[in-house]
């Protein structure tokens, strides 16, 4: 059963952002609600397992999910910002010292991992190449090593950005 | 008129980063740092000219009270959390394939995963 309302929330959310503006009960027609609802009804009667596949419900938590816009427009995009003028910097100038390195995570579930991985590829001059699954390990093609970084074995995810531990950040969010 | 502005610094912002990104795409030696050049700059550039459309479908929201400039400006807003998460899905999926195909990075100073064997 709590997979099934989880479905239909989700659903009926995704649903009433795409067709606000429509009318006028709050932002939405008389119509629009009715086939919204109907429709999540029928999503959340069909994909209930799948939204909710690891019988664990702590991603419900409304403050996990106000916490994620949260990491996205403070210290997320200010990194991004960060890294992308220093990109620009080395497509002007070409000092490039380019190659893979190893970062531990210190993160333990899938969901983790992909946020980490996805933050890290949006991050300009890093790019997650592979994952080693038995010990969580991220392999990241670095536009620009720190002198003295590539003779390390494993580097901890925070040395990769200069702001904010998103690691940490992430850690809070999603574990 | 502050509107127009905040559009226009958008719109700069977002040129620029794309220029970049074409520069880079040239000048850079290999497919990896290619990547950077071309996936990431081009993202920030296309973020900031959606968000140029966010800031006039606001802006003119509060002029009109027309409810259609709501749906311009969320849209956009989906429209940008796609671009981003497939960007960095679809960009590591390049990244491992020419890894996988045996495509090294070609000036690296380290290359852990090699030295992994995978």
């Amino acid at each position: 059963m709590i997979p099934f309302i989880l479905t239909f929330l989700f659903s009926l959310f995704i649903y009433l952002v795409l067709t606000a503006g429509s009318g006028d009960v709050g932002l939405w027609s008389v119509s629009e609600l009715i086939a919204g609802v109907a429709l999540s009804l029928l999503t959340a009667a069909i994909a209930r397992k799948f939204l909710c596949r690891g019988e664990n419900y702590r991603m419900a938590n409304p403050v996990r999910l106000i916490l994620i816009p949260v990491y996205i427009i403070g210290p997320f995009f200010l990194e991004v910002i960060r890294a992308n003028l220093d990109v620009a910097y080395r497509v002007i100038t070409g000092r490039i010292r380019p190659g893979i390195i190893r970062v531990s995570s210190g993160l333990q579930t899938d969901l983790g991992i992909f946020m980490l991985a996805n933050s890290i590829t949006l991050t300009p001059g890093t790019i997650t190449v592979d994952i080693d699954e038995s010990t969580q390990d991220l392999f990241i093609h670095n536009i620009n090593i720190h002198p003295g970084d590539e003779g390390k074995q494993v580097i901890p995810a925070r040395d990769l950005f200069a702001f904010s531990d998103l690691a940490t950040w992430i850690r809070r969010i999603a574990e | 008129m502050i509107a127009e502005w905040l559009i226009l610094v958008f719109l700069g912002i977002g040129i620029v980063f794309n220029t970049l990104g074409v520069i880079g795409l040239h000048r850079f030696p290999d497919v990896y740092t290619r990547m950077h050049a071309a996936t990431k700059a081009t993202t920030f550039g296309s973020v900031f000219t959606s968000f140029a459309v966010i800031a006039y479908a606001g802006a003119t929201y509060l002029h009109t009270t027309d409810s259609q400039f709501i749906t311009l400006g969320l849209h956009t807003v989906v429209a940008v959390l796609a671009l981003a998460l497939t960007n960095a899905v679809s960009s590591h999926a390049l990244a491992r394939a020419a890894h996988r195909s045996g495509i090294m990075p070609a000036p690296s100073v380290v290359d852990r995963l090699k030295e992994a064997g995978r």
